[in-house]
């Protein structure tokens, strides 16, 4: 019984790390219809960001106060990878609006040069992040069955970041403009709202996410060069499967392609586990090419 | 218009395939440039005509980069060595480094382009088994000399192949051995989903079965997989005394990140690991790993005269904060054995080397090692190490001497049903 229970909060930690993964693109995928292959370079930012605040605090800071770096690593993250959407928005996507195929290619290049910065800059090999010490251990609710702090904390994480999002894009001012920009760009600029300063906030918000995803990754897995490649599909994958362009569809998708995973994983094995839930995931977008949810839109094109 | 976008999309996948498969093809030019750069400045400015080229073919790029750049930085050490004691033959050493790129078809494709253009006399190269067998055709076919410095699964033996890192005799086998014996008998079998783990989980339960073992769970994960839940609450139900980790890559720092998430240490359950070295240790974290188990040849803690030397000039040449590990150390031995069997030829001539490299010894930082004429692999001493705070191994056993090593397992009666795959 208490198998079950485990897997069952196995998969909700899954569909958690998808969706953290998935949000910045359902962004900047999703709203603005950038195909932006470099997102999970800018996951990868977001983890080197929390190795690199990590190591200030090492060098710099009493011992005892080590174990908070996390909590200055989460907006750190934010902020660098959110500077480098910035600059990546301005200097290169802008240019690539309506031309999905082309910005295809740049960003998958500007994914590749990051990587190899990355490479150059910190070395080929992995860094370790030391997690701190109250996310060691976990809630122990029966007898054999622990929840790890981590995991629990990626999904409070993953909480606020949706709560944040929901707030930010349907409740104030900027959110409003994003959405009338999204929606409907001429008539948005003719009622004087700066579309282009809007896109470069979105797209840099957007980044900013996977930076925080980057951060709490760090937690779970792997921090090196390639980070980001592991996570470029499933996070596509969400999207799509969602729905794209709404942000309902993408907590479904990543919920959907979480529990199944996991479910898939437990009856056979990892291998199987992951084609059979593309296979569904084909089959679904076979039967319901939209997605999950489906953007009702009156524009015709 | 969404309908669009994603008949648009999967397009674009194919277009990326495309135009990837095209790049794939463009580099050889492109990286010729890039590569010869460092190979020149890692000889002694000898003009490239007077010297012996050997070809150093690795993965500086994609995701075996991670492990094979400090191979070549190992195996460029010993070049240069070599050179400032004058050469072989009386001429310096000059390496020609190609990027195999992590791309077992651009192996093949480089080490067909070492020997047939840039006449190298011997290659030092590859990591992955499948680099390896993609290899291995293209010196059979064109009689070159590789020398692969990694510890693999053994059931092969090529002509034209000097194998420098251990074989299953030499690692797999007497570490289970040893587990059953000091461990418990309950094994869980955990490895990544390619060739090497594979085969090496074959021979494992066979020598389970053979030597009163028990089989309580076999998983393998695709390559970069990065969520092992789902595994982890397998292992807890299967309840083992030892989960054997035979995978490879980024898939080891999830793993053990999230063993220790899920409540168990080293002290609840052992794991054995046959690709976690010293340097891997670096980038999974030694507060996951400590107490952890290893099994290889070598160990950066080795205590022996020449690995001494061998870390203090690793460490003075790539930094205080570099690690010495077994492949590292293998690569820079192959370097070695090679020019030492040139000298003995008194030639690079492929035939008369492979003559001469018969019953060779050598006084590595691993300790004695010896050529064994018959499958061209090393004699090894199999070490047992256990992770401790520093981030170095403590060695817990070895064979006390070094093992004859057995490729196809000829001298174990419960592997007559193991057959090479080819």
């Amino acid at each position: 019984m208490d198998v079950y229970l485990l897997q069952l909060f196995n998969g909700l930690s899954i569909s958690s790390i998808l969706l953290l993964v998935a949000l910045g693109l359902a962004i900047t995928f999703g709203l603005m219809k950038v195909i932006n292959m470099a997102h999970g370079e800018l996951i990868m930012i977001g983890a080197y960001s929390t190795y690199l605040t990590q190591n200030l605090f090492n060098d710099y800071l009493p011992a005892q106060l080590f174990d908070w770096y996390f909590a200055l690593a989460i907006p750190v993250s934010f902020g660098i990878a959110f500077v480098f959407g910035l600059v990546m928005e301005m200097s290169l996507i802008r240019f690539l609006y309506g031309r999905p195929l082309d910005s295809l290619l740049a960003t998958w290049g500007v994914g590749l040069v990051l990587q190899q910065a990355a490479r150059s800059i910190f070395g080929a090999p992995n860094v370790a992040v030391k997690s701190p010490a109250w996310l060691d251990g976990g809630l122990r609710i029966m007898d054999g069955t622990l929840l790890p702090y981590k995991r629990l904390f990626i999904i409070a994480l993953v909480v606020v970041c949706l709560l944040a999002m929901y707030l930010y894009i349907y409740r104030s001012h900027e959110g409003r403009r994003m959405r009338a920009v999204m929606q409907n760009r001429d008539m948005a600029a003719c009622l004087g709202v700066s579309t282009r300063r809007v896109d470069a906030m979105t797209f840099a918000i957007g980044s900013g996410i996977a930076g925080i995803a980057g951060c709490a990754l760090t937690l779970m897995g792997p921090i090196g060069p390639s980070l980001g490649t592991y996570y470029i599909v499933d996070a596509f994958m969400v999207v799509v499967l969602g729905g794209v362009g709404k942000l309902a569809g993408t907590v479904l998708g990543a919920t959907g392609i979480g529990m199944f995973n996991t479910l898939f994983e437990y009856w056979t094995n990892a291998s199987l586990g992951k084609v059979l839930v593309f296979v569904c995931i084909v089959a679904f977008l076979q039967w319901k090419p939209m997605g999950l949810v489906a953007m009702r839109t009156r524009s015709l094109d | 218009m969404r309908k669009r976008l994603f008949y648009q999309f999967s397009l674009l996948l194919v277009a990326v395939g495309l135009v990837l498969a095209g790049c794939g093809n463009d580099e050889p030019a492109s990286t010729n440039e890039a590569t010869n750069a460092p190979a020149d400045s890692a000889n002694t400015g000898a003009p490239a005509e007077e010297g012996i080229k050997v070809g150093i073919l690795h993965s500086q790029s994609g995701t075996m980069a991670i492990s094979e750049v400090s191979v070549i930085d190992a195996e460029l050490m010993a070049i240069e060595e070599i050179n400032a004691a004058g050469g072989v033959l009386g001429k310096p050493i000059v390496p020609v480094l190609e990027d195999g790129a992590s791309d077992w078809p651009t192996f093949a494709e480089k080490a067909r382009k070492l020997i047939s253009e840039d006449k190298v006399a011997t290659v030092f190269g590859g990591w992955t088994s499948a680099s390896r067998k993609a290899m291995k055709p293209v010196f059979e076919e064109l009689n070159g000399l590789l020398w692969y410095p990694v510890q693999y699964e053994g059931l092969e033996a090529s002509p034209n192949i000097f194998y420098t890192g251990a074989t299953t005799n030499q690692q797999i086998v007497p570490s289970v051995t040893w587990l059953l014996e000091n461990r418990g008998k309950k094994f869980y079998l955990l490895g990544s989903d390619y060739v090497f783990p594979r085969t090496a989980n074959l021979i494992i339960k066979e020598q389970l079965k053979a030597e009163g073992g028990e089989l309580v769970g076999e998983e393998y994960t695709p390559l970069g997989h990065t969520d092992y839940s789902t595994i982890i609450s397998k292992i807890k139900e299967a309840k083992p005394d030892i989960v054997y980790n035979t995978l490879n890559g980024d898939s080891n720092v999830a793993f053990f990140k999230q063993l220790k998430d899920a409540g168990i240490t080293a002290a609840d359950m052992t794991t054995l690991s046959v690709s976690v070295a010293e340097e891997e240790i670096r980038g999974i974290g030694v507060d996951v790993l400590e107490g952890h188990l290893a099994a290889w040849n070598y160990y950066q803690t080795t205590d022996t005269p020449t690995n001494k030397t061998f870390v203090d000039n690793y460490k003075k040449k790539y930094g205080d904060d570099r690690v010495t590990a077994d492949p590292i150390e293998a690569g820079y031995t192959a370097v070695y054995l090679w020019a030492a069997a040139v000298e003995k030829a008194g030639s690079t001539d492929v035939e008369k080397v492979k003559e001469a490299a018969k019953e060779l010894e050598w006084e590595a930082p691993e300790g004695k090692v010896k050529i064994d004429g018959e499958t061209q692999h090393l004699y090894k001493t199999v070490r047992i190490g256990e992770v401790q705070a520093d981030g170095q191994f403590k060695e817990l056993w070895n064979s006390g001497e070094a093992v004859k090593p057995d490729p196809y397992l000829k001298g174990y009666d419960w592997a007559a049903s193991i057959q090479p795959t080819e």
